[in-house]
């Protein structure tokens, strides 16, 4: 059971910069998210942490020992693929226990050790079967045996619920925490999905073009946006975003978001001209004496909740309210906003302005 | 009745297998009447209209191997009787075995450079593949294109530069230098047909090995060669058969110690003219090598040369 520490870490593909500088830290035992859409830079860098991509500059410690250029056979990290990368021409015994041949362990206590991982899996029955026919849940167990026989000091995993059914996709993310919380392993685990980065991590790395945007809990993350891409990308629907023009200064508790004032979190830091105001759709409340008025341009129902979709003068606002409250399309509406969860952006750099609400979460990059 | 766009009906089945059939039977007429004429007498070999019902003998084979001198009818007379049936049939010629024919010698040159040359181009062409697979290398495609370029004329165009350097090798009729050389021409066939397969394997499965605590060449040697077994199958197949039957330069470069089959076998002249069931006995054994050679991979022949052609 490891602590890693990444500092600094930068890949470059001949002029493209995958991985800009990177740095954060997994706690021992943590099941860490590396979050953000494709192209990011996510994978590589579990690459890097692995060992199958060596970094352009930068450290990797695993346990304190500097690792990022040693081979990955040395590092004592297993890796869960995407694509499960089975060995084809062996039976699921054999590859489970592939890893152990390689350290030299002697029969009998392969055996031991790869009965007993099929049975925390639940695979025991199809050991002896070619890992061909076997279906994607299946694939995926065999795969994680793989993983764990060999006790590793963390886990990686790409993506590995990806390739499988949107249905089963849910039961194995909830094996693979039960998983995890057995285990207590250091696992660190790359997805697009923000969704699953929400219900399955302890922290949660959000990247976007090669850069770290944002590191910390799911809730922070959620909460305290420190880009507007990480607002924008965390949550469904996403946060809406008013711009305006104006002026914030430390101390302020509101801003002049055109003809109305509008009640922010306490500001503690200073920032002029373009602006963003950003609210979550279930800070935002339907009532006649909203301060931003709009109308109703359609509403999706979603059983315990409904998003009302309204035209604005700021643009298309998304607000979730509770299921039960008649909304009609093509009424109009006020709008009021919670006030302690806004957020105010600087257009310009993105990065969200320090107040209240979000002072400590640093913004990476 | 139920239709398929995929399935073929019964009588689309007939009709491709009846063509099927007919394509066989012409492509095999020619080997098939090698192999009648192997089993019939000098005087059949040549008769006309051409004897496709006769009375089968050995003699082709015995005249293969043997070397034999005419003795006077008093001399034969003389002889104790024949102690096996290829003396026997010898002496219904009035001749008697002088020795052993060089067939075998030469039918052993050309496994041995045949086989040998494919061993070399597939080592050679498999590491290659792997490393213009995987790995960023500098100009790749140019070396890629340099390797192929060797093919883009019959290799016999290079016949005279050959032969003078390996006069001044002294490679010339060497089994080293037959090999050499049918290498030369097969790797880069061997490259790039391997370098296809290598490709399609991803490269996951040799991540994985390197996860899971092998080195490199490990991970090569066990993940990659056993999925890459169709590849080579089918390239080595490819290999052989241009190696074991290459004519020309083997006419050219050998004449006796590294002489392989093809030359040799249009040489064996009988009494009186070509000695024809001893040429094609000749050839149906030259033919048998690569026959079960293709026939004992052709299931990865067949998976080999559609490869590619769907992704999975």
């Amino acid at each position: 059971m490891a602590q890693i520490v990444i500092k600094n870490l930068r890949k470059d593909f001949g002029d493209f910069t995958a991985v800009k500088e990177s740095s954060f830290t997994i706690e021992d035992g943590e099941f860490f998210m590396l979050l953000g859409p494709s192209g990011c830079g996510k994978t590589t860098t579990l690459r890097m942490i692995a060992g199958l991509e060596l970094p352009s500059s930068g450290e990797i410690f695993l346990d304190g020992e500097e690792i990022s250029q040693k081979p990955p056979s040395k590092r004592d990290i297993a890796f869960v693929f995407q694509m499960f990368a089975l060995y084809p021409h062996m039976n699921v015994r054999k590859n489970i226990s592939y890893p152990l041949a390689s350290q030299g362990m002697k029969r009998r206590d392969i055996k031991a050790k790869v009965a007993e991982v099929s049975k925390i899996l639940g695979i025991e029955d199809m050991l002896d079967r070619p890992v061909g026919g076997l279906s994607g849940g299946d694939r995926q167990r065999v795969a994680l045996g793989r993983a764990i026989v060999r006790e590793p000091k963390a886990f990686m995993m790409d993506e590995p619920l990806g390739a499988l059914d949107a249905e089963f996709r849910e039961h194995m993310s909830e094996e693979l925490r039960a998983l995890h919380d057995r285990m207590g392993a250091t696992t660190v685990y790359v997805t697009h999905d923000q969704l699953e980065a929400m219900q399955m991590g302890d922290k949660i790395v959000v990247m976007n073009n090669a850069v770290v945007e944002q590191f910390g809990t799911p809730r922070d993350i959620y909460d305290k946006p420190a880009t507007v891409f990480v607002a924008d990308f965390i949550g469904s629907p996403s946060m809406n975003f008013l711009p305006f023009n104006g002026s914030v200064l430390p101390d302020q508790t509101s801003i002049q978001l055109g003809q109305q004032v509008v009640d922010v979190p306490r500001q503690l830091a200073q920032a002029s001209g373009e602006l963003i105001l950003g609210i979550r759709p279930e800070h935002i409340s339907l009532s006649d004496k909203g301060i931003v008025r709009g109308q109703v341009l359609a509403v999706e129902y979603l059983g315990t909740t409904q998003i009302v979709v309204l035209s604005t003068d700021y643009g298309e606002l998304k607000a979730r309210v509770d299921a039960s409250l008649p909304v009609t399309v093509g009424e109009h509406i006020g709008l009021t906003f919670n006030a302690s969860t806004i957020t105010l952006f600087d257009k310009v750099s993105g990065r969200a302005i320090r107040s209240t609400l979000n002072d400590g979460v640093f913004p990476h990059g | 009745m139920s239709y398929s766009v995929t399935e073929p009906s019964s009588r689309q089945k007939w009709i491709a297998g009846a063509l099927v059939i007919l394509y066989a039977l012409i492509t095999m007429a020619p080997l098939v009447w090698i192999m009648m004429t192997s089993f019939k007498t000098p005087p059949d070999s040549i008769s006309y209209p051409p004897k496709v019902f006769y009375q089968p003998s050995l003699e082709g084979y015995v005249n293969l191997f043997t070397t034999r001198t005419r003795v006077s009818p008093e001399r034969l007379a003389e002889l104790p009787p024949p102690t096996n049936f290829a003396e026997e049939i010898v002496r219904n010629r009035d001749m008697v075995i002088a020795g052993p024919s060089k067939f075998g010698g030469r039918f052993l040159n050309s496994v041995i450079i045949g086989f040998g040359s494919t061993f070399l181009s597939i080592f050679l062409g498999t590491l290659a593949a792997y490393a213009f697979s995987r790995f960023k290398i500098p100009l790749a495609d140019d070396l890629l294109f340099f390797i192929l370029s060797t093919r883009m004329m019959p290799p016999i165009a290079v016949a005279i530069p050959i032969f003078l350097m390996y006069r001044k090798l002294g490679l010339t009729d060497t089994h080293l230098g037959m090999i050499l050389l049918y290498t030369a021409v097969n790797i880069s066939l061997a490259v790039w047909l391997l370098k296809g397969f290598i490709d399609e394997i991803p490269r996951e499965y040799e991540e994985a090995a390197l996860i899971d605590g092998y080195t490199r060449f490990q991970a090569f040697y066990k993940v990659v060669l056993p999925q890459a077994a169709t590849g080579i199958a089918s390239t080595a197949i490819f290999c052989l058969i241009f190696a074991w039957n290459e004519y020309a330069f083997a006419v050219l470069l050998t004449s006796g110690t590294a002489q392989t089959a093809p030359p040799f076998i249009p040489t064996i002249i009988g009494v009186g003219g070509l000695d024809w069931p001893a040429i094609a006995a000749g050839a149906t054994l030259f033919l048998l090598p690569v026959m079960i050679f293709t026939v004992m991979l052709r299931k990865h022949l067949l998976r080999g040369i559609t490869f590619g052609a769907v992704r999975k």
